[in-house]
C-alpha cells in the first residue's frame, strides 16, 4: 500500500475518523492496529519478521532494565558497607550482564537483517571469485526482503543501545513498544526514531486540534506535490538516460546526474513531509529528517542536514563507540609516538570515518556501488578536513568568506559534488558508473543541453516548465523556512489568500501529478533500503 | 578547569569557552572534535570518556564538560 496510493488514502481517512471517535485511551491501540494491519498489507510474511525483532529487543531490553534497577536499588542498600573497589567490582559485573544480552540481541537483529539483505550479494561474490578458477556458480537463496526491514532494525537497535547506556527506561509494555517499532507513517523509510523522542507524544491521549490537525494535513499535501509532481515527473528523464547507458553519454549523464539529484530530493523528502504530516494529525511528533541540505557549503555540512535521523543514528551508535573505544585509544598513543601530535590525534577520527562510511554504504543497499559510494564520501571528507588548514590561510588571504557570491558558489559546488556522488546511485555496476562519468569529459557533446535532444527524454517542454516552478517553489518555501514554519507564517494571511493558496496546490497536485488511468505512481527511492 | 579550558582553547582559539553554554547545539563542537577532546582529556585527566558519555547535555559548556571529569574522576 503505497503512500500515493488511492488504498492508502481510505485507510488513512477512515483511521483519522476512527481515532478521533474512539476513547482516547484507545488511540494508540488503533495505531498499533493500523500498523499491523498495513504492513500486513504489504505481505502477510512480512509480519514474522518484525514481531521476531520486536519481541527479542522488547525482552532483552527488559532484561537490561531489570538488572539496572537490581543494581541501584543493591548500591543504595549496601552503600555504607561497600567500599569503592568492591562497588566497582559489583558494577563491573552487573554491566557484564547487561552487555551480554544487548550483544546476542544485537546478534540476532542485524543477523536476520543481514542474512535477507546481503546473503545474496556474498553468494554473488562469491560466485565471481568461483568463475575465476573455474568453479560451479551457487545459485541465488530465494530470499523476500521485508519492507522497512533496515529502518525498523536500525530503531530497534537505537532503543536497545539506548536502554542499555541508561538513556532510556525499558518500555515494559510490548504492545506498546511493537508501536514504536511498528508506526505505520515511518515504517517504510523512516525517520529512524528515538524512543526518547518519539514515546514523549506516541502513547499520550490527544484530543482533536484543528490547527495541528489542519497544519499536518497542508504537510502532506506538500509531500505529494513534491513526489507526484516532481519526483514522479523527472523520473521518466532518468530511468531513460540510465536505461540505456550506451545511448545516453556525456552531457546527458550531466543532465541525468542533475535530474536524479532533483528526483531523490523531491521523492524522499517529499515522503518525510507525509509521513510527519500524517504523525502531525494524530498529535504525534516526528523529528525532522532534513534542515534544508542544499544549502549546505561542505559536504560535512551536508550529511548534518540530509536524512539527520541517519547520520545522527550512526555518529551515536557506531562513530563514537569505535572511535571511543580501547582499540582505538591504542591507535591512537601509537599514531601519536609514530607520526607525531596533529597526525597522531586525526588517525583514529579518519578509521572511526571509514568504518561508518563503509557501513553506511552497506545499509544503502547489497551492492559495491552502494559500497564504493560510501567510501567516495569518506574520501571527501577526509580530503576536507586535511585541506582545511589551506582554506583557513586562502580565507585570511582573501576576504571572501560570508560574502554573498562566496557562498553560492560554495553552495553550487557542493550541488555538484553531492551529484556526482549520486552517480552510484543510478547504474547497477561500477564500470558502468565510472564510464558513465568518464563519458562527460570525452564525449564531448554539449549540444544535447540546448539542441531539444532533453525533449527526447520522455519529458515534454511542459513537463520541463512544471519542473523548472517546481523547483523554484521548492526553493521558495526553503528559503522561507529559515526564518520559521511556513505553514504558521500563511496561517496569519488573511482566508482568501489561505484558500487560493493550499487549493491552489492541492489542484495542481490533483492536475499535474504523475498518474491517471492505467498508471501506478511509483515506489518511494528509499522503499528499497 | 583551566587545564580543560587550554584543551578547548588549542581546538578553537576564537570561542569563549568560559561564557559559550552551547556549544555542540550551535554547532562548534563537531563530532570531530569531540573524539579529539575525548582523547586529550583521557590523557590530562586519567578518565574514560565512553559512547554513553557523549550527549549534549555534558558538552554543551566547558563547565557542564567539567563536571562530567569530576563525576568520573569520583567514579574512577
Amino acid at each position: 500500500m503505497l503512500f500515493t496510493s488511492y488504498e492508502f488514502l481510505g485507510f488513512l481517512a477512515a483511521l483519522f475518523l476512527l481515532y478521533y471517535v474512539l476513547p482516547k485511551r484507545c488511540q494508540w491501540i488503533l495505531l498499533l492496529a493500523g500498523s499491523y494491519g498495513f504492513y500486513f498489507a504489504a505481505r502477510p510474511a512480512f509480519l514474522l519478521y518484525i514481531l521476531a525483532t520486536t519481541v527479542t529487543t522488547w525482552f532483552a531490553a527488559c532484561r537490561i532494565g531489570d538488572n539496572l534497577t537490581r543494581q541501584r536499588a543493591y548500591l543504595k542498600e549496601h552503600t555504607a558497607e561497600l567500599d569503592r573497589e568492591a562497588k566497582k567490582a559489583y558494577k563491573k559485573g552487573e554491566e557484564g550482564i547487561r552487555r551480554r544480552w544487548m550483544a546476542v540481541c544485537l546478534l540476532v537483529n542485524l543477523g536476520i537483517l543481514a542474512v535477507v539483505k546481503y546473503t545474496n550479494f556474498a553468494i554473488s561474490n562469491v560466485n565471481g571469485l568461483l568463475s575465476l578458477f573455474g568453479g560451479e556458480e551457487l545459485p541465488l537463496a530465494n530470499l523476500i526482503l521485508p519492507l522497512g526491514i533496515s529502518f525498523y532494525t536500525f530503531q530497534a537497535v537505537g532503543y536497545l543501545i539506548d536502554v542499555y547506556r541508561g538513556t532510556v527506561p525499558a518500555e515494559r509494555n510490548l504492545p506498546r513498544f511493537a508501536l514504536f517499532i511498528s508506526f505505520f507513517p515511518q515504517l517504510i523509510q523512516g525517520p529512524i526514531s528515538r524512543y526518547g523522542d518519539l514515546s514523549r507524544t506516541l502513547y499520550k491521549p490527544h484530543d482533536f486540534d484543528g490547527r495541528q490537525v489542519c497544519f499536518g494535513l497542508q504537510r502532506m499535501l506538500w509531500g505529494y506535490f513534491k513526489k507526484l509532481v516532481v519526483a514522479d515527473r523527472v523520473l521518466a528523464a532518468v530511468v531513460t538516460i540510465v536505461g540505456e547507458p550506451d545511448v545516453y553519454q556525456g552531457a546527458y549523464i550531466l543532465a541525468g546526474m542533475v535530474f536524479y539529484t532533483l528526483q531523490l530530493y523531491a521523492d524522499f523528502t517529499g515522503g518525510i513531509d507525509m509521513t510527519i504530516g500524517i504523525a502531525q494529525v494524530l498529535g504525534i511528533t516526528v523529528q525532522e529528517n532534513f534542515i534544508r541540505p542544499y544549502f549546505s557549503k561542505s559536504l560535512k555540512e551536508y550529511w548534518r542536514r540530509w536524512h539527520v535521523s541517519m547520520s545522527s543514528w550512526f555518529r551515536d551508535y557506531l562513530f563514537y563507540p569505535v572511535s571511543t573505544s580501547k582499540v582505538m585509544q591504542k591507535v591512537t598513543r601509537l599514531a601519536k609516538a609514530r607520526l607525531g601530535e596533529k597526525a597522531g590525534r586525526r588517525l583514529p577520527v579518519y578509521l572511526s570515518m571509514f568504518v561508518v562510511w563503509f557501513a553506511t554504504g552497506v545499509w544503502h543497499g547489497a551492492s559495491w556501488n552502494f559500497i564504493v559510494w560510501g567510501l567516495a564520501n569518506w574520501v571527501v571528507l577526509m580530503v576536507s578536513e586535511e585541506l582545511e588548514p589551506l582554506y583557513a590561510k586562502f580565507h585570511q588571504r582573501y576576504a571572501v568568506r560570508g560574502k554573498r557570491w562566496y557562498r553560492l558558489f560554495q553552495v553550487g559546488r557542493l550541488f555538484l559534488l553531492v551529484c556526482i556522488l549520486n552517480l552510484f546511485d543510478c547504474y547497477p555496476s561500477l564500470s558502468l558508473t565510472f564510464g558513465a562519468f568518464a563519458s562527460i569529459f570525452t564525449a564531448g557533446n554539449w549540444q544535447v543541453l540546448w539542441d531539444g535532444s532533453l525533449l527526447a527524454l520522455g519529458l515534454s517542454a511542459l513537463d520541463y516548465g512544471i519542473l523548472a516552478a517546481g523547483v523554484a517553489l521548492m526553493l521558495l518555501v526553503s528559503l522561507s523556512q529559515r526564518s520559521g514554519s511556513v505553514r504558521e507564517k500563511i496561517a496569519k494571511r488573511p482566508y482568501a489568500l489561505r484558500f487560493a493558496l493550499w487549493y491552489g496546490l492541492f489542484l495542481i497536485v490533483l492536475l499535474m501529478g504523475i498518474y491517471g488511468v492505467g498508471y501506478d505512481a511509483s515506489q518511494f527511492i528509499y522503499n528499497q533500503f | 578547569m583551566e587545564e580543560l579550558l587550554n584543551i578547548l582553547r588549542e581546538m578553537h582559539p576564537d570561542v569563549d569557552f568560559e561564557n559559550e553554554e552551547h556549544l555542540i547545539d550551535n554547532g562548534i563542537l563537531d563530532s570531530m572534535d569531540i573524539v579529539s577532546l575525548i582523547t586529550e582529556i583521557g590523557e590530562g585527566f586519567d578518565v574514560t570518556i565512553t559512547a554513553a558519555d557523549i550527549i549534549p547535555a555534558n558538552f554543551n559548556s566547558a563547565k557542564a564538560l567539567y563536571a562530567l571529569i569530576q563525576r568520573l574522576e569520583d567514579e574512577a
